[in-house]
């Protein structure tokens, strides 16, 4: 039985906490009285996955077992999230190679011989060969590459299908061969309640056109929060929802497999960083020592290249299959069990260590707008009821923020952050004056469909990610962040959490409370 | 009588000395290396009737009078100069002598070019057609060899307390015209014709490189006087990128992150080289050259549209690699010196819509500092390094008394 996540306070006995900061670290002195928010231990692994992929596609949920939608001479088309998720990448085998082989061996046995693959990228940067074959395997990747599994793209006006408009006049377009085919099959590794369900297809497969429905200022103002997608608590996910509704009328047949992973983030010697400070071992200690020297002299590239090449060896914690909602009904309460947090009432302050990757920058930089994406993006929204700050009150991240962006897989974030940027920060003005010039750009298309490159649009979507923080709260001060580039961004930068605490006292007041989402793992704060 | 004036002289030691090192280490060429000295000159001859002479008020020191000091110039000018000579051809004086219906103590503006008229020549195609800038005759009839007063032996220049001009060469300053605006007037002349030969088209997405001086006045050029759509310029420096912005530049970038702004609003392709800067499939229709630099001219090459114009405002002082200007069919143009121009079908002349344009635009700050003759060092030493000290444009104040 793994334990439950919980709430410290910080007492005299409590030490310095492990603090991320980019690809750094570092142990914080907090004040007495702040408090900390730990996610729960890692759940235990499921041992035989195979065993439970196997069981999950025969004993589906809401639809008949995999084996009787298969058939010779269908058309089969599978669909597989792409490289961001998990975080960070799986040591191998991935669980989307797992589920991929008892898929298409299933297929194999009924006799279906038209089978396409897709990584679904949605409008993100296409995968590499390696970064496929890391995701599905030596056999499929062998199999399958390159004739017969490709990166969607979202931009092939030839290869995209418009499937109709929901009751609120979303479009859907989807990719033309999904879209067509008798059976597809999407295969998900949910890391977060943002994902999975309608949103996978929805998202993945879709097209600007489409995607712009639910990737939008007013939905994610009105996403309360994006990682609580119940109905009526994000309104993305009930456009997504809409859509999923859309897709099902069209007569497109979608068998889900959700996969939820545990907390196990970081593989030895970084396991420290999984446990909690006081039960560090001497040998932990002394690699914490080892590990942060090395990381504090070490030359950055040599630095990136090492935080690039970890590999979580994440646990497989549950595996479902069948119809999209009861499927991801079971996902979300599996995700639950592992990342849910009680936490009693908000804090003025909260606090966070923003670790080295995220979603969008696996084999790439953490550029500001990525930073901003993860920090007032995603983290600030995982909670359920309440944010873990009150309204009005203070973010302070832990980040260097460097003004350094990729130049291959992020050329549009360059533009964004020298143009849109440098005019305004407020995502509603943002989304009306330059959205449509990105989105449609030739060049940016022309990078996105054969380089590899995130979509024209893509930024825009990094900053309404944070659109709902950047409205609530009244102020985000960042620990060690390039001044100007916080400041291009909104942001105040200290040098020291002391002075961040200072700043943040003009907002909150001299005697604030302070509560440190200690992440990663990733978890859920559920605020009563 | 003699007359104090900033003279440059043929040293041709100095001269490769500092075209070796001044790019280096510029305070050389104001300093050891400058093949220049402050003399006091016997007075100027007047070379005949329609002749008078001037008492200089301000006079300029303009990029090419860096060049030539510097050693940067190409020695394609070399027939069109007489040394020794003394240097200033942006100029506001007053007028010594009364002369064919300008009155003495009149102010002036000084049009530089000596021209077939200045020169007694019957006027040559160009004179006649009144692109005087275009003059074929500059290296004879009654004077010595020179493209402009300035440069020219006997005429004497701008940076000294008397020069001669003749009556074609002088316009008139309003009243209400301060010296400060005034001597502005002859580089606003340039920026006119550089803009007028830009031929912008309504709409028209323009770049302008470089925002010193020139820059900026061309930045005034264009938005007066043409339908240019998106204004995007090209600044280096902090104080620069104000200037730009606050006479109404649609967009001010630093030049590194050119390419990509004009890749931006004109939605072009970039591509990379295997070698060298990048560059557009697409760009601007337009762009100004005004700096004349090897990697500005560059960057205008990279960044125009296929069949678009460049105008080279600025003296080049070195090719770069011009695959562009044949692969995207582009036309270069230069744009060296105003003479009559058509504004909206009607004929004026440069000098005429100048004066218009300094009347009408808060310019006061353009000249950042005046120096006495004696102090011509620092004067040079502060135009080598305007951009970075935030100055737009150095002059000399020659009645001013040097410390």
């Amino acid at each position: 039985m793994a334990r439950p996540g919980f709430v410290l306070e910080v007492d005299e006995r409590t030490p310095p906490l492990l603090v991320h900061q980019g690809e750094g670290f570092r142990l914080e002195k907090f004040p007495l009285g702040s408090r900390v928010i730990y996610p729960p231990d890692a759940l235990p692994k499921i041992r035989d996955v195979r065993g439970a992929i196997r069981h999950a596609l025969a004993n589906p949920h809401g639809s008949e077992p995999l084996a009787e939608l298969l058939r010779p001479g269908m058309k089969l088309t599978i669909a597989i999230d792409d490289i961001s998720l998990p975080l960070p990448p799986m040591q191998a085998p991935d669980v989307r190679q797992l589920v991929l082989e008892e898929v298409i061996e299933l297929a194999a046995r009924q006799g279906v011989e038209d089978i396409k693959l897709f990584m679904a990228n949605s409008l993100h940067r296409r995968m590499t060969g390696p970064e496929i074959k890391h995701a599905v395997g030596e056999r499929v990747y062998r199999s399958f590459y390159p004739k017969d599994l490709k990166n969607h793209d979202a931009e092939d006006p030839d290869n995209l299908l418009f499937v109709g408009t929901t009751d609120k006049g979303e479009e859907v377009e989807l990719n033309k061969r999904a879209a067509e085919s008798d059976l597809l099959v999407y295969v998900n590794i949910n890391l977060v309640a943002l994902d999975g369900g309608h949103k996978s297809v929805g998202t993945g497969l879709a097209s600007y056109r489409s995607v712009r429905h639910h990737h939008n200022v007013h939905t994610l103002l009105h996403s309360n929060s994006y990682m609580d997608p119940r109905e009526g608590r994000s309104a993305m996910h009930d456009s997504l929802r809409r859509m999923g509704k859309v897709i099902a009328d069209a007569g497109i047949r979608v068998f889900t497999i959700e996969t939820t992973l545990n907390n196990n983030t970081f593989p030895e010697p970084f396991g420290f960083m999984n446990k909690r400070e006081w039960e560090w071992s001497v040998k932990e200690q002394g690699t914490y020592l080892a590990a942060k020297k090395l990381n504090d002299l070490g030359p950055s590239q040599a630095k990136h290249q090492i935080w690039m090449r970890i590999r979580s060896p994440h646990g497989v914690t549950g595996v479902n299959a069948g119809a999209t909602d009861p499927v991801h009904e079971r996902t979300l309460a599996k995700l639950h069990e592992q990342q849910l947090v009680e936490v009693d009432g908000q804090s003025d302050i909260m606090v966070i260590g923003m670790p080295y990757l995220g979603p969008y920058n696996v084999n790439s930089i953490m550029n500001p707008i990525l930073v901003h994406c993860l920090g007032p993006g995603y983290i600030f929204n995982m909670y359920r009821n309440k944010p873990v700050a009150r309204p009005g009150g203070v973010m302070i991240l832990f980040h260097p923020v460097p003004w350094e962006f990729h130049q291959v897989h992020h050329p549009s974030y360059v533009d964004f952050f020298e143009e849109v940027l440098a005019e305004t920060t407020d995502p509603a003005t943002i989304e009306s004056k330059f959205e449509e010039a990105y989105a449609t750009d030739p060049w940016y298309i022309h990078l996105y469909r054969t380089s590899y490159a995130y979509h024209g649009v893509h930024p825009f979507y990094m900053w309404y990610w944070g659109a709902h923080a950047l409205d609530y709260l009244g102020d985000v001060i960042v620990v060690g962040g390039n001044r100007k580039a916080c400041e291009r961004m909104g942001y105040r930068a200290a040098t020291t959490f002391r002075d961040a605490l200072e700043m943040a006292g003009e907002t909150v007041g001299r005697s604030p409370s302070i509560a440190y989402f200690h992440m990663p793992p990733f978890m859920i704060a559920d605020v009563r | 009588m003699t007359v104090q004036a900033v003279e440059l002289f043929r040293s041709v030691p100095r001269y490769l000395t500092a075209r070796a090192l001044g790019g280096r280490a510029p305070g050389l060429v104001s300093g050891p290396l400058a093949p220049m000295r402050l003399a006091n000159k016997k007075d100027p001859q007047l070379p005949g009737p329609g002749w008078a002479r001037v008492r200089p008020l301000l006079s300029g020191i303009c990029g090419s009078d860096l060049a030539t000091i510097s050693g940067r110039s190409s020695f394609y000018f070399s027939p069109l100069v007489s040394m020794p000579f003394v240097p200033g051809h942006e100029v506001v004086g007053e007028l010594i002598d009364e002369v064919d219906g300008l009155a003495a103590g009149t102010r002036i503006v000084l049009e530089p070019v000596l021209k077939c008229e200045a020169r007694g020549l019957d006027p040559c195609d160009n004179c006649a057609a009144g692109l005087t800038g275009r003059c074929d005759r500059v290296t004879t009839g009654h004077l010595a060899a020179g493209l402009q007063t300035g440069y020219c032996k006997d005429t004497g220049g701008g940076w000294s307390r008397m020069l001669l001009a003749h009556r074609s060469q002088l316009h008139a300053v309003p009243d209400e015209l301060s010296d400060r605006r005034a001597v502005l007037v002859e580089p606003l002349s340039c920026a006119v014709h550089g803009s007028l030969r830009a031929n912008v088209q309504p709409n028209d997405e323009v770049l302008v490189i470089g925002a010193g001086s020139i820059g900026i006045l061309t930045l005034i050029a264009l938005k007066e006087l043409t339908k240019a759509g998106r204004i995007t310029v090209v600044a280096k420096h902090g104080k620069q990128r104000g200037w730009a912005d606050s006479f109404g530049a649609t967009e001010v970038v630093p030049p590194a992150e050119a390419t990509n702004a004009v890749r931006r609003s004109t939605r072009a392709m970039k591509l990379e080289p295997e070698m060298g800067r990048s560059f557009l499939m697409g760009g601007a229709d337009v762009v100004i050259d005004c700096v004349g630099s090897k990697s500005s001219l560059d960057l205008a090459l990279r960044t125009t549209r296929a069949g678009g114009r460049i105008v080279v405002s600025g003296i080049p002082v070195q090719t770069p690699d011009l695959t562009p200007l044949w692969f995207r069919e582009l036309e270069l143009v230069g744009a060296y010196t105003g003479g009559m121009e058509t504004v909206d079908g009607e004929r004026r002349h440069a000098f005429d819509i100048a004066i218009d344009l300094a009347r009408e635009n808060p310019i006061d700050g353009i000249v950042g500092a005046t120096y006495p003759l004696s102090r011509w060092r620092e004067a040079i030493d502060h135009a080598l390094g305007a951009g970075k000290l935030g100055t737009l444009k150095v002059a000399f104040d020659p009645r001013a008394e040097g410390i």
